[in-house]
C-alpha cells in the first residue's frame, strides 16, 4: 500500500548540529506510527520539517503522493494534514465552539467571509459540533477555552484537527501531562480514529506508545536508528543500547 | 560637482550617522536586555540637550554641560525606570508604547513648562569652533570632526564594555537567557535600572552634543527617535554592531541622498522638476533603505530574534 | 456593572444628544467638537479594527489619515483652481467622490506599507510603522505643489447631494453616520469567519496555519480595511478644518489615535468613541485651566495603562468576556 506521508531523506541542520540526518519514514493507511527518542533526539525538528514550519536543508516530504516539501503549513493542512500541539496552541480568549468553527472555516479550503456571522453558518457550526461531540466537549461549548483543565485543552486540539478531515494526523506529544483517567480516554479515542486517518505521532509516554503504536521508529542524535513493529523495537539492540545504555 | 563637496557631505552623514548610533545603542540595548520599546527615548536626548544648554548658560564650561548632559539623562532615565517602566517589562508591546507615549507628553511639557517654548542655543566651545584642514585642501568644520570623533570612542568603549566588562558579561546573559542570571544571583533589577541609565546617558550624550549645531527646543527628540527606529530595524534589534553599521548607512543615504538625487534627476528631466522630485525622494532614501533591507533580511542585517 | 450592550447605546445617544442641544442653544462651536469627536472616533475605529481585533500595534496610522486629508486637499484645490489634475481629470468639490478617492487611494497606502511591515512581528512592526508614517510626514513636507509645509486651504467646504454641508449640523450629521456605518461595519467584522480567524491568530498564530489559513493574509486584509477608514476620516477632518497640511501625517496623531483606544477600552467596539470624547474634552477643559495639560493627560493614561487596562469602558461595563 502506499504510504499517506513520507519523508525521504530529510537533513536539516542549525549551524554545527545537525538536527535530522538523512530521516526517511512512512505512515501507512490505518496505522499508529509512534516517533521516540529521547531529549534533544530531534523530534520536534522533524515534525515541524512535516509539518511546514521548518524547511528541510535537503531531502522532501511527500503527502498523498505529491511532494509538499515546498509548500507552507496552511498549504499542508489545506492538502490534508491535521496537526495536533505539544503545548496548546489555541485561541484561549475566545469559547470552545468558536475554536472549533475556526477549524470547520479552515475545513472549506480557506475562503474567510467578512459579513455573515460566524456562529449563525449552520454548516460551520454542524461540523464544529460534530467535532466536540467526539472529543465529549460538546456540553462544554460555550465556555471560554482558558477555563478548560489541561486535558480538555487537548481533547479540543484534537476536536479542531478532527474538523479538517485531514488525510493524515501529526501529533506532538498528545498525552503530555494527561493523568492516568485522562491518557487512557484519549489512548481509547486515538485507537478508533486510525481507521479515519493514520497517526505519526511524537510520545514520551511509553504505556500509551506500545498500547497503540503498530509501528515504533527511534530517533537518536537526529538519526533514525530502528522502525519496526513494538516487538521488533523491545528486541532491537541499537534502541536497547541508546536507551539502557543512556540509563545505566 | 567636486570632489571635495563630495568629501565634506560624507563627513556630515558620518556625523549625522555617529549621532543616530549614540540614540540607537541605548535603545537596542534596553530592547536586547529587557523586551522593551521605549519610545521616550527622544525624551532623554532633549533632556540631555536642556541640560547642556542650562549648564552652559550659567557657566559658560562646554565640558561641564556635556557632564550634565550626562549625569541629568542618567538620572531621568533611573528614575523612570524605577518609577514606571520596570512594571511594564512582563507587559506586551502596547502598554510599552501607550506608557512610553505618556511619558513623552510628560516630559516634553514638563520641559516646556520649566523652559518656556522658546529654543535654547547651546554654543560650541572656542576651541572646536572654525574650520580645520584637512589632507587635500578640504576645510571641514571642527566641531563636527570632533562628534565623528566623540561617536567612534563611544563606539569602541561600549563594545569593550559588552565584550570585556562583568556588567557586558551580565548584559550578554540577560540577553540570550533572563532566567539564567537571576539564576546565577545577579540582582537582575538593578541591572536592568543600570542598562537603563546607561542607555539613557548616550541619549543624553547625544542631545548635548547635537544641541550645539541646532537649537534646543521641545520636541526635538522624536524624529531622532524615528530615525533610530530605522537604524535598528536595518541593524537587527539588539545588535549593537548592527546599530553602528545601521546608523552609518543611514547618515550617509539622508546626507548623500539630498546630495545626489536631485543631479540624478537631472539627467533625464528639466532642472526645475528635478530638483523637486530628487529632493522630495531624498527625504525618503532612508525609509526606501529600510523596506529594501527587510525584503531582503526581514530581521536586519545583524539581528537573529524574529 | 452596566452590560456593555446599553453602555453602548447610551454612548451613541449622548454623542446625538450635545450637539442638539448645542443647537437648541445656539452654541455652534460645541456642535464642531461633537464633529470632531465623531470624525476622530471614525479614525479610531479604523485603527481598531487592526490593533482590537488583529492586535496590529500600528504606530503609523497618520499615513492613512494624511492621505485621506490630501486625497480630499488635492481634488479640492484643482476644482478651486480650475486646474486640470494629471491627465486632464478634473478636480471636484463633491464629497462622495472625495470620499470613494480617500478610501481608496489610502487603502492602496496600507496595502503597501501592509504588505512590507506585515513580514514582521511585534517590535519591529511597531517601530517600521512609525517609520513609514514620518517618511510620508517629510514627502508631504517636501513635495511643493500641494503647499509642502503650509499645506493646503480649501474656501468653501465641499458639497453633499441634498444637504447643506456649511450648516454645522447638518455635516455633523454626515460624520455621525460615518462613524455609526464604521462601528456597525467593525460589529459585523468581528462576528465574521473573518474576524474569527483574524482575532485567533493575534492569540496564536499558529493555530490559524494549522487549520491552512494564513495570518499575512488575514492581516493584510485587515490592515487595508483599517487603513481606508481611517483615510476615510482624514477627508472628513480636512473638510471640517478645511485644511490639509503636513501635521496630519504627524507621529504624534498616530500616537493619539492608540491613545483613543486605550482610554475608551483596547478592541472595545465603542472604545474609540470614548477616548475621542474623553481626549477632546480635556484638550477644551484642561486647556483653559493650563496650556500644559498634556501633562494631565500623560499622567492619566499612566494611570490607565498601569492599573485600569479595560479603559474606561472596562471600568463600567466590567471584564471582557
Amino acid at each position: 500500500m502506499n504510504p499517506v506521508l513520507e519523508t525521504r531523506g530529510i537533513t536539516k541542520n542549525f549551524g554545527a548540529v545537525e538536527a535530522s540526518r538523512g530521516i526517511s519514514l512512512d505512515l501507512r493507511p490505518g496505522e499508529i506510527h509512534a516517533l521516540i527518542g529521547p531529549n534533544g533526539a530531534g523530534k520536534s525538528t522533524l515534525i515541524q520539517q512535516i509539518a511546514g514550519k521548518l524547511r528541510p536543508d535537503a531531502g522532501s516530504v511527500h503527502l498523498l503522493g505529491e511532494d509538499v516539501t515546498a509548500l507552507g503549513v496552511a498549504e499542508r493542512a489545506r492538502a490534508g494534514l491535521g496537526r495536533t500541539f505539544q503545548v496548546s496552541a489555541l485561541a484561549m480568549e475566545d469559547t470552545v465552539l468558536q475554536n472549533a468553527v475556526l477549524g470547520a472555516l479552515g475545513a472549506r479550503g480557506g475562503r474567510v467571509p467578512l459579513f455573515r456571522g460566524a456562529l449563525h453558518d449552520a454548516d460551520l457550526r454542524a461540523t464544529a459540533e460534530a467535532a466536540l461531540d467526539r472529543v465529549d466537549l460538546l456540553d462544554s461549548a460555550d465556555m471560554q477555552t482558558a477555563a478548560l483543565s489541561h486535558g480538555q485543552r487537548r481533547q479540543l486540539e484534537v476536536a479542531v484537527a478532527l474538523t479538517l478531515k485531514p488525510r493524515a494526523f501529526v501529533m506532538d506529544e498528545p498525552m503530555a501531562g494527561l493523568g492516568a483517567e485522562g491518557s487512557a480516554r484519549l489512548t481509547r479515542f486515538l485507537d478508533g480514529l486510525r481507521d479515519e486517518a493514520p497517526i505519526l505521532m511524537v510520545e514520551h509516554d511509553m504505556d500509551a506508545v506500545f498500547a497503540l503504536a503498530d509501528r515504533i521508529s527511534v530517533l537518536v542524535y537526529g538519526q533514525l536508528i530502528a522502525t519496526g513493529t513494538r516487538d521488533e523495537i523491545r528486541a532491537n539492540p541499537d534502541v536497547r543500547a541508546a536507551y539502557l545504555g543512556e540509563d545505566a | 560637482m567636486s570632489l571635495i563637496l563630495l568629501i565634506e557631505q560624507v563627513l556630515n552623514g558620518l556625523q549625522f550617522g555617529v549621532t543616530l548610533f549614540l540614540m540607537a545603542a541605548g535603545l537596542t540595548l534596553v530592547f536586547g536586555v529587557m523586551g522593551l520599546i521605549n519610545l521616550a527615548h527622544g525624551s532623554l536626548f532633549m533632556v540631555g540637550a536642556f541640560a547642556a544648554a542650562a549648564v552652559a548658560g550659567a557657566t559658560g564650561s562646554f565640558v561641564l554641560a556635556l557632564g550634565a548632559a550626562l549625569a541629568a539623562a542618567a538620572a531621568a532615565g533611573a528614575l523612570v525606570e524605577v518609577l514606571v517602566i520596570r512594571r511594564l517589562y512582563a507587559r506586551d508591546h502596547l502598554d510599552q508604547v501607550l506608557a512610553t507615549f505618556a511619558l513623552i507628553l510628560i516630559f516634553s511639557e514638563g520641559t516646556r513648562w520649566v523652559f518656556g517654548s522658546f529654543p535654547l542655543y547651546l554654543n560650541i566651545p572656542a576651541a572646536l569652533s572654525g574650520p580645520i584642514s584637512l589632507p587635500g585642501g578640504i576645510e571641514y568644520s571642527t566641531y563636527r570632526l570632533f562628534l565623528i570623533g566623540v561617536g567612534i570612542a563611544v563606539a569602541i568603549g561600549l563594545g569593550l564594555l559588552i565584550t570585556r566588562s562583568r556588567l557586558g558579561i551580565q548584559i550578554r546573559a540577560g540577553e540570550s537567557d533572563r532566567e539564567m542570571i537571576a539564576a546565577l544571583g545577579i540582582d537582575i533589577s538593578r541591572l536592568y535600572t543600570i542598562v537603563f541609565a546607561l542607555g539613557a546617558a548616550l541619549a543624553g550624550l547625544a542631545g548635548a552634543l547635537v544641541g550645539a549645531i541646532q537649537s534646543v527646543q521641545v520636541g526635538m527628540g522624536e524624529p531622532v527617535l524615528i530615525l533610530a527606529f530605522v537604524v535598528i530595524v536595518i541593524g537587527g534589534i539588539g545588535s549593537i554592531k548592527g546599530a553602528l553599521v545601521g546608523a552609518v548607512l543611514v547618515g550617509l543615504t539622508d546626507t548623500l541622498g539630498k546630495l545626489l538625487l536631485p543631479g540624478m534627476f537631472a539627467l533625464f528631466m528639466p532642472a526645475s522638476s528635478a530638483a523637486t522630485v530628487g529632493s522630495a525622494l531624498a527625504s525618503m532614501a532612508i525609509y526606501i533603505l529600510m523596506a529594501a533591507v527587510l525584503i531582503w533580511r526581514p530581521t536586519g542585517l545583524f539581528g537573529v530574534r524574529a | 456593572m452596566i452590560p456593555e450592550r446599553w453602555l453602548n447605546a447610551a454612548l451613541t445617544l449622548g454623542l446625538l444628544a450635545v450637539p442638539l442641544w448645542a443647537l437648541w442653544a445656539d452654541e455652534p462651536f460645541t456642535i464642531t467638537l461633537a464633529t470632531k469627536v465623531a470624525i476622530l472616533a471614525l479614525a479610531g475605529v479604523g485603527l481598531n479594527i487592526a490593533l482590537g481585533i488583529g492586535g496590529l500595534v500600528s504606530l503609523g496610522h497618520a499615513a492613512f489619515f494624511g492621505v485621506g486629508g490630501y486625497a480630499m486637499g488635492i481634488l479640492a484645490h484643482h476644482a478651486q483652481t480650475f486646474q486640470p489634475m494629471i491627465w486632464g481629470l478634473e478636480g471636484t468639490k463633491s464629497m462622495p467622490i472625495i470620499w470613494l478617492t480617500a478610501l481608496v487611494s489610502s487603502g492602496l497606502a496600507a496595502l503597501a506599507i501592509g504588505a512590507l511591515t506585515l513580514r514582521t512581528s511585534g517590535v519591529y512592526f511597531i517601530m517600521i510603522t512609525l517609520a513609514f508614517g514620518q517618511m510620508f510626514y517629510y514627502f508631504a513636507i517636501s513635495w511643493p505643489a500641494y503647499g509642502g509645509e503650509d499645506g493646503l486651504s480649501i474656501y468653501v467646504r465641499n458639497g453633499f447631494p441634498g444637504l447643506n454641508t456649511l450648516d454645522p449640523i447638518q455635516f455633523f450629521a454626515i460624520a455621525f453616520t460615518a462613524l455609526m456605518l464604521a462601528l456597525f461595519l467593525h460589529a459585523r467584522l468581528k462576528a465574521s469567519p473573518f474576524g474569527l480567524a483574524l482575532n485567533a491568530a493575534r492569540q496564536s498564530p499558529d493555530r490559524v496555519e494549522t487549520v491552512g489559513l494564513s495570518p499575512f493574509r488575514l492581516r493584510l486584509l485587515a490592515f487595508v480595511i483599517s487603513g481606508a477608514i481611517t483615510g476615510l476620516a482624514g477627508a472628513l477632518f480636512a473638510d471640517l478644518n478645511r485644511f490639509v497640511s503636513p501635521t496630519m501625517f504627524s507621529w504624534q496623531l498616530s500616537g493619539e489615535l492608540i491613545v483613543f483606544l486605550l482610554i475608551g477600552g483596547v478592541a472595545r467596539l465603542y472604545g474609540p468613541v470614548v477616548g475621542a470624547a474623553v481626549f477632546i474634552f480635556l484638550e477644551h477643559h484642561l486647556g483653559d485651566i493650563s496650556e500644559f495639560w498634556q501633562i494631565g493627560l500623560g499622567v492619566l493614561l499612566l494611570l490607565i495603562v498601569l492599573f485600569a487596562r479595560g479603559g474606561l469602558i472596562g471600568l463600567v461595563a466590567g471584564e471582557k468576556r
